[in-house]
């Protein structure tokens, strides 16, 4: 018979768990050009999907879990416990650490539900949707200047700033997490494919500069 | 490659967005009083503009919003982008482009 139950502990769950990118863990460590620019893989972030209005009674609602609802595009708020994505005028994107997961032993998705309630909106548990990329060192931007056409200059996209757009021809959000950090966000059918891309854009940095 | 101003992200590559199609094309107001024919033509005949042209577009991989833009369908020029349900510009607000079909 077929195992139904839920797993007993955090533990279990998480030894089943594959994140989408894991098979290229290896490949992601030796593509890596230390001092320059690295690529990791953060797995099983716990993301929540947010559709509500700011200005609404809910939008508060939830505002005070996530630690405010950011106003415009590139906008990002949080308090440390989570950080909120802008997606659209009334759609956002909660993003925490594995353990704020209710399956291991955090409150993050019901405290949200129980914050939009029964007003018109929605608040999705999309943590398995999209996998995270950490690209970092001196050479990230220009990694992804190869792939995306925004102007990723630190003077037009500062730290703190969050962007869905195009990355290799795939959809993907972007967030500067630092002076040299990118975090990237693909779907998670797409994480193999954006991986290997990255990977490829990394490659020149490995070999001495032909002047 | 088209640079579309988006109303909410500002300044994006064409490939952002898709197309959707004339603007301002307004649903029968009695739509089972309608003969096939009338049904038809609302459902599938659309102006073929030479010059200035209102069309839809949506910015699918950004902030998955609509918008309308009149955009010159000879030079590719963009003239304008203005929000959903407002009226095209330069024309009279109460009879916008289609509404009488």
């Amino acid at each position: 018979m077929a195992e139904t139950a839920t797993p007993a502990n955090p533990e279990t769950l998480r030894a089943a768990r594959r994140s989408p990118a894991s098979h290229l863990a290896p490949t992601f460590e030796s593509g890596s050009v230390a001092g320059t620019v690295a690529l990791t893989e953060i797995p099983f972030q716990t993301m929540v999907g947010i559709r509500v209005g700011r200005a609404s009674d809910a939008g508060a609602r939830l505002a005070s879990v996530t630690g405010g609802l950011p106003a415009a595009c590139g906008e990002i708020s949080g308090d440390g416990r989570a950080t909120t994505l802008w997606l659209g005028p009334e759609e956002f994107l909660v993003i925490a650490p594995e353990s704020a997961h209710d399956s291991l032993g955090g409150d993050l998705v019901r405290a949200l539900v129980e914050a939009l309630g029964d007003d018109p909106g929605q608040v999705v548990d999309l943590s398995a949707n999209r996998t995270t990329f950490e690209l970092s060192g001196v050479r990230a931007r220009d990694v992804l200047e190869k792939g995306c056409s925004l102007d990723l200059h630190p003077r037009a996209f500062r730290t703190g700033t969050a962007l869905a757009t195009e990355i290799g021809n795939i959809p993907a959000i972007l967030l500067k997490s630092g002076e040299d950090s990118f975090r990237i966000f693909p779907r998670a059918s797409f994480a193999d494919f954006l991986g290997r891309w990255l990977l490829d854009g990394m490659r020149e940095f490995a070999s001495p500069e032909v002047p | 490659m088209l640079l579309i101003s988006c109303p909410n992200c500002g300044p994006r590559d064409e490939t952002e967005f898709h197309y959707g199609g004339q603007a301002h094309v307004a649903y029968p107001e009695n739509p089972d009083a309608l003969t096939d024919r009338q049904w038809a033509e609302y459902l599938f005949y659309r102006d073929n503009t030479k010059g200035a042209f209102a069309e839809r577009w949506v910015h699918s991989t950004g902030c998955r919003q609509w918008f309308n833009m009149l955009r010159d369908t000879v030079s590719y020029d963009i003239q304008a982008i203005y929000k959903m349900g407002e009226p095209r510009p330069g024309m009279n607000a109460t009879t916008p482009e289609g509404a009488t079909k």
